[in-house]
């Protein structure tokens, strides 16, 4: 990777903020993940060192964060990061059902990404909204409630904001 | 007295997380009288009396938590809310979040003036993006109509709230486990003692207190001690926020009173077992309380109630499931939840999850083995009550409850080649590797 990495004057003003609101800089790592995980679109080891860099904290410590929590976007994962919730409430109401639908309509299985690197597929744990079962978060976003039916619409819906996107 | 809803009662309408709409029903009157009005003993004796238990898990009485933050320290104070929501099976405090945001701040407000606090941090669980944007701009209104910040509601006390979003780990949830995360690290509980009441965020005194819990207190003033202790069970009284899911007809958060009957809960509130079938199982408090078998569903949903039937009010997430359900493929469920979100520390979570799931696989795809059975029992014995936090409880109750209340359905898993879902799924199976949910 040869280019160099930078918050934007935004982010960086975003970033001096949150140094305001803790005693210890280190607690702003988690926040200030957020802001490089929306600068950069991802964290891979660069944008990690970048962290790493700008708070001079250890990198060995900022990816032993990062690889801890699962909702941080890592390298690699699509567009759209359809994450099903598969816990209890969620199996009782049909998730397996739901993740079985993407697989045969993406053509991935849980933990690919499609070859058009629009979609990953991930199964993921409780999501705090078991009364609408099954649910599925993509990207930042809840889709609730979901027949098949609905599955299906949802792949077109984000397949066609895509597409305007590029257009 | 009839029962008041103070949770729901608006959230039907569009702008019920407005300040507006807050102010115009009576908001922050209480923090403003707390602020100008009240003595900081004297909320913490109001607290104590008025019987407020914890509500995001273990039921630890509020005001006797509060009297152990140390009165004369140098160090500041903090308050962390614990609006982390990860329990499988609870979704109560997001809709506090995203209808009534302002509630829970002026929970926070009286909290900190009881305890002397002037940094409140929220520590939201990370995927709830949607009632973070929502919190976020109510404590953005608070600080610009002086609400928040100095000379709260026009008193002489400062109180900064910070919003924190957590990042996706349901330790973070266990209190120490969100105060490292809070710091900045790797979410991982720390051995108490220290309790976070004297050494916490920072190493500094801290409370921590779940969104529903703070979301009470201006009730609690509201109508005094006394009344509010006269809702529902004397030791565990207040309004609660009930979530039903599962195999219901109608799934959602309903506000009652604490101490409903369980069945009136699930019969009435939630529409009933769905399809018209029958019950079969209940986990009554979040996935990590002992299961219930239908025949044991006659009991009342408050903490000592639930405690006298072996199990726990927990979280208040009731987790239905009908006839049809097989406990082999619950508990492998619950299992793989547990063993994929024990953070590794200690020995007998990191490996005693791993097993109780593998046990659990095994039957699940009829490879188990009748001696299983009491090897779950065994598993769990060596994990409850040996690590640094609760989570190995939480895993080892329903596992060794749901093993011990339907052998039928793992005798019939082992005898016949799995579970009916796997049977089903592998017609000619000679095992493998499966892909149960
Ligand atoms: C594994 C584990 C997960 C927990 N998850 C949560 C949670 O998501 N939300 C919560 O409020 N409390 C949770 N708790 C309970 C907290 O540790 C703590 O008791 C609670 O936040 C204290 O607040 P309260 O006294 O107001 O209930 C969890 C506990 C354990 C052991
Ligand atoms: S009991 Fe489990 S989750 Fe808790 S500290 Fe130990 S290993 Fe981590
Ligand atoms: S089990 Fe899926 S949201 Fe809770």
């Amino acid at each position: 990777m040869t280019e160099t990495l930078a918050f934007s004057s935004e982010a960086m003003k975003k970033y001096e903020w949150l140094l305001t609101r803790y005693p210890t800089r280190q607690a702003a790592l988690l926040p200030t993940l957020r802001i490089a995980e929306s600068e950069f679109g991802e964290l891979g080891v660069p944008q990690m060192r970048y962290v790493a860099d700008l708070m001079e904290i250890p990198p060995a410590l900022v990816f032993g964060v990062v690889t801890f929590y699962t909702h941080y976007r890592r390298a690699g994962v699509g567009t759209y990061h359809l994450q099903v919730c598969s816990t209890l409430s969620c199996a009782l109401r049909g998730a397996g059902d739901v993740v079985q639908r993407i697989t045969e309509r993406l053509g991935i299985g849980t933990g690919e990404t499609s070859e058009c690197g629009l979609f990953t597929l991930s199964k993921v744990e409780c999501l705090g909204s078991c009364d609408t079962a099954p649910v599925i978060q993509c990207n930042d976003d809840y889709h609730e409630g979901l027949s098949l039916e609905d599955v299906d619409a949802l792949i077109q819906q984000l397949r066609d904001e895509a597409g305007k996107g590029s257009a | 007295m009839s029962f008041r809803k103070i949770f729901t009662q608006h959230i039907h309408e569009e702008k019920c997380h407005s300040l507006s709409f807050y102010q115009k029903n009576g908001g922050y009157e209480q923090a403003r009288k707390s602020l100008h009005d009240w003595q900081p003993d004297d909320l913490i004796e109001t607290v104590k009396a008025a019987n407020l238990r914890g509500r995001g898990g273990a039921g630890f009485p509020t005001g006797v938590k509060w009297g152990f933050v140390p009165k004369n320290t140098d160090k500041p104070k903090y308050l962390a809310v614990n609006a982390d929501e990860s329990e499988p099976g609870t979704f109560k405090d997001r809709l506090i979040m995203e209808k009534n945001p302002h509630l829970l701040l002026e929970g926070i407000i009286i909290c900190c003036k009881a305890v002397g606090i002037h940094h409140a941090y929220i520590y939201i669980r990370g995927e709830f993006v949607f009632a973070a944007n929502r919190l976020q701009n109510a404590i953005d209104r608070a600080y610009s109509e002086g609400i928040l910040g100095e000379n709260c509601l026009g008193s002489d006390f400062t109180l900064d709230v910070t919003l924190h979003r957590g990042a996706g780990a349901y330790i973070c949830g266990e209190e120490t486990g969100m105060l490292s995360s809070l710091e900045g690290d790797r979410g991982q509980p720390k051995l108490k003692p220290p309790f976070p009441a004297v050494e916490g965020l920072f190493g500094c005194p801290t409370v921590v207190n779940n969104v529903e819990t703070l979301a009470n207190l201006p009730y609690i003033l509201e109508i005094g001690a006394e009344a509010y202790g006269k809702i529902g069970p004397e030791k565990s009284p207040g309004p609660k926020l009930f979530c039903v899911s599962g195999h219901v007809e109608k799934p959602g958060v309903f506000e009652l009173p604490m101490g409903i009957s369980l069945r009136t809960l699930i019969d009435e509130h939630a529409g009933g077992v769905w399809k018209g079938r029958k019950l079969k199982a209940v986990i009554p408090g979040g996935s990590s309380a002992h299961v219930l078998r239908a025949d044991e569903c006659d009991v009342d949903m408050d903490i000592e109630s639930l405690a006298a039937a072996g199990t726990m009010l927990g979280s208040a997430g009731v987790i239905v499931m009908d006839e049809t359900t097989c406990m082999v493929d619950a508990l492998l469920n619950i299992m793989r939840f547990y063993h994929h979100e024990s953070c590794g520390q200690c020995t007998p979570c990191r490996e005693g999850t791993g097993w109780l799931e593998k046990i659990a696989h095994r039957i699940a795809i009829g490879e188990g083995r009748m001696e299983d059975m009491d090897l779950v029992t065994e598993v769990c014995d060596r994990m409850v009550g040996k690590t640094i936090c609760a989570l190995a409880d939480a895993a080892a109750f329903p596992a060794e409850s749901i093993v011990n209340k339907f052998r039928e359905d793992f005798v019939a898993a082992i005898e016949n080649g799995g579970s009916p879902a796997w049977i089903k799924r592998h017609p000619a199976s000679t095992g493998g590797a499966a892909t149960h949910v």
